[in-house]
């Protein structure tokens, strides 16, 4: 009999959640996809992520969820065999379900009680969907002989059992040994076998069953215990089942099923389905980040005391043993390839921060009510996974603003001479060491005379400030500008633009604007692919050395003392090109003194979302590849700087924080 | 004891059949999709196939009327998860060539009392 095991499903919990999760999006992106006339293989696609939740959720004890899901999936299932067509209702109500999965996974996940108000309604709307458009389906209600299993059979009975198996049992993989041993389970049986049927053995083909048992299964036994036991047979064979009761010995009022093999047509084969959804699992595995990010943290102090080993070889001028050279340049060489093989574990592809999009696009366009398509290209751009997260709610946001303040309502694109339709494009892809995401609309563009009026207003630029087009362009992403207009139900949401910038700088990343009235704009993000490493420039500033993210420097160059000009209210100024910009003296900021205050400095000019600054630094020291170590997690949050790094020579230098420390000198 | 191939396109699915099928002393064969298990079982036999129904690429239904066609199959007991408990889905696994069925949600002792039916 079966061995009674104890097993812990919550062991599987965190594989389900996962799984949620990915089938979600699976449903989300296909319904947004989903038209009366899309390829049955979409509606296929959705049915089986809506499936897969449901029966998990079963499985692992989340029984609301499985509840949920099988309306979802009845409705599916319904417009899949074409009882109910795909209406753009149906799949708002699809939608909208999905966002009340989405919760319950979410609170099951975080042990949270469910909002019942959300789930009941949505349950009715299903529900009600379901009995409005569909004729009821006629369940195919067989004889139901379980219902005997509820009856208690204190007494012994008696039951006799004729089995006679159709020729083509075996073909099945049934096999009446095995039946006639799960009946002895039950109690004690007689069996005789019939030979009646054994043909000639001429004719006899040794892969069919011929034969046949008649048996008397006695002990305190129901019917439903012994038809669950034909149950997969019932169709291949011929069986009677009779009760004999022991005390009245009265056979006429024996209960009797008959079941006899009906002749099936061979339809109802489904085609073999061809998804584009093919899962990669059996070539990967998964490994929880924490293991990932001690690896990645550890090949960083490897190269961190490599580049220490080199240095200290070189200065102890060991490199004249050609041997011991050819060991560090291997080694060198090898922790290189190690480092860039531990970053590609965390490297994902970037369409995992555009899957929210498609979703928001259609929301946002039917209550805006305008029209637009919404293009990706180089989804399968890699980058980190950190990154990857933190660029998802900025991405957002830009497509929203783009929606909401770029394109415009069809009439006016019509009456502009546009298509009424509007195009929202977003683009990825690797350039050095960096990801550019370019996110642009055929929209109306950016107002510069408004955004110029307004930041005056808000003082965020001098009255007499003069400011070329792109610049004043880019103060959309100055902290506490916002225009009017700006402030809607959609993207007023407290989150400005100044915050995608300043999310962006956490990464290390710029991001700017450029804008032609009428044509549209375009959001161009610069993002390092990683943010364990940096590629950094290193200066000195009296005997320290700070580095500066290279992706941030326009320039470094030479300049006269005599240049920096310093302005009423203590700015310095200084000539660059055709602009002034101002002069920010890290020696001040960072308070180090030293007694050679006239030698000549170097000017590091760097460019803050189109705006450019320049960073007074005594000299450049040289470029590296600095792998960065949380200055939080060590010390404390420093305005200004980023986080620290150990050179080569053990040193610990701080890397700068480009747009925290303009913002903390202007303090 | 017995060797199994596990066919399921889930993969806490998959955790968890497998593990309840090994802590029996099973030996148990993953694939996650018909066509992986068809390919495996063109040059491996089992004892018995534990399938689900909806799959990509090739369902569980189609499977079983593959794998029916190899020699080394045709007696093999192949047996369907199913969360449908409609009788249509359980007719067409039998027109296939399924043995039985197992009807989802299942827990572990339910999968092992059924699978030792036909063990």
């Amino acid at each position: 009999m079966v061995s009674e095991i104890n097993i812990d499903l919550s062991q599987f919990h965190d594989v389900f959640f996962e799984e949620c999760s990915e089938g979600m999006e699976i449903l989300e992106s296909g319904l947004l996809n989903l038209t009366s006339e899309s390829d049955p293989e979409v509606i296929n696609t959705i049915f089986r992520a809506a499936h897969s939740i449901k029966g998990g959720g079963g499985t692992f004890g989340f029984s609301e969820i499985s509840d949920f899901t099988h309306g979802m999936e009845t409705i599916l299932d319904e417009m899949r065999n074409g009882k109910l067509a795909v209406t753009p209702e149906a799949v708002e109500l699809l939608l909208a379900a999905l966002d009340c999965l989405r919760h319950m996974v979410q609170c099951s996940k975080d042990k949270k009680p469910i909002d019942q108000a959300l789930v009941t309604e949505l349950r009715e709307r299903l529900d009600a969907f379901i009995s409005d458009s569909a004729e009821p389906v006629s369940e195919n209600v067989t004889t139901n002989i379980s219902a005997d299993n509820s009856e208690k059979h204190e007494d012994v009975t008696i039951w006799n059992i004729a089995f006679y198996p159709r020729e083509n049992m075996f073909y099945t993989g049934n096999d009446p040994f095995r039946l006639i041993r799960e009946l002895q389970c039950l109690g004690d049986l007689e069996v005789t076998v019939n030979y009646e049927h054994l043909p000639d053995f001429s004719v006899m083909d040794a892969q069919n069953c011929y034969l046949g048992w008649d048996m008397v299964l006695k002990g305190n036994v129901s019917l439903g215990q012994i038809t669950e036991i034909f149950e997969w047979v019932e169709d291949d064979c011929d069986l009677d089942i009779v009760q004999k009761n022991e005390v009245a010995e009265k056979e006429t009022e024996a209960v009797e099923v008959i079941t006899r093999a009906k002749d099936e047509p061979r339809s109802g084969r489904r085609r073999a389905d061809k998804s584009g959804l093919s899962n990669q699992e059996s070539t990967s595995i998964r490994v929880g980040i924490n293991k990932v990010d001690g690896l990645v943290n550890l090949v960083g102090e490897l190269v961190i005391t490599q580049s220490i080993l080199s240095r200290v070889c070189n200065d102890l001028g060991m490199d004249k043993n050609e041997k011991l050279n050819e060991c560090l340049d291997q080694l060198e060489r090898n922790t290189r390839d190690l480092q860039e093989q531990t970053m590609g574990i965390r490297m994902l592809p970037i369409d995992f921060a555009f899957q929210r999009l498609p979703r928001i696009v259609h929301d946002l366009s039917l209550s805006l009510g305008k029209k637009v398509e919404l293009k990706f290209s180089g989804e399968t751009t890699e980058l980190d996974k950190t990154v990857l997260e933190k660029i998802g709610d900025p991405l957002m946001h830009l497509v929203r603003n783009a929606l909401d303040h770029g394109i415009e309502t069809p009439d006016m694109r019509v009456a502009e001479g546009k298509s009424e339709k509007g195009l929202i494009s977003i683009n990825a892809y690797h350039q050095g060491g960096n990801i550019i995401i370019e996110i642009s609309d055929d929209g109306a563009g950016l107002n510069t005379e408004k955004i110029i009026n307004k930041a005056r207003e808000k003082g965020l630029v001098d009255k007499n400030e003069e400011l070329t087009e792109a610049q004043i362009q880019n103060l959309i992403f100055s902290p506490g500008f916002s225009t009017a207009a700006m402030i809607s139900d959609v993207s007023g949401r407290g989150v400005g633009m100044d915050v995608v910038r300043r999310n962006m700088n956490d990464l290390g990343g710029t991001v700017e604007v450029t804008s032609q009235a009428g044509k549209g704009s375009l959001f161009i993000i610069r993002l390092p692919l990683t943010v364990a490493i940096l590629e950094g420039q290193m200066v000195s500033v009296a005997d320290q050395v700070y580095i500066i993210p290279l992706l941030s420097i326009v320039e470094s160059l030479q300049v006269n003392e005599k240049e920096i000009n310093a302005v009423a209210n203590e700015a310095e100024l200084y000539p660059y090109r055709d602009e002034y910009i101002s002069v920010i003296r890290l020696r001040e900021v960072f308070n180090v003194i030293s007694d050679d205050e006239d030698r000549v400095g170097l000017l590091v000019v760097i460019d803050i979302g189109g705006r450019r600054i320049g960073l007074y630094v005594d000299d450049v020291v040289g470029q590296q590849q600095v792998v960065i170590k949380s200055l939080e997690q060590n010390y404390q949050q420093v305005d200004g700087i980023a986080g620290a790094t150990v050179l080569g020579d053990g040193a610990v230098a701080l890397i700068i924080d480009v747009l925290g420390l303009v913002q903390a000198s202007r303090k | 004891m017995a060797s199994i191939l596990l066919v399921d396109d889930s993969a806490s699915m998959r955790e968890m059949v497998s593990f309840t099928l090994k802590g029996v002393g099973h030996e148990v064969n993953e694939a996650e999709d018909g066509v992986e298990a068809l390919e495996f079982a063109k040059t491996t036999s089992v004892d018995l196939v534990v399938t689900d129904v909806n799959m990509p690429n090739m369902d569980g239904i189609t499977l079983t009327a593959e794998l029916r066609k190899l020699d080394s199959y045709k007696f093999i007991p192949i047996l369907i998860l199913t969360t449908e408990t409609g009788s249509v889905r359980k007719e067409q696994g039998k027109v296939a060539g399924a043995t039985g069925w197992i009807e989802k949600p299942f827990d572990p002792d339910n999968l092992l009392g059924t699978i030792n039916r036909v063990l």
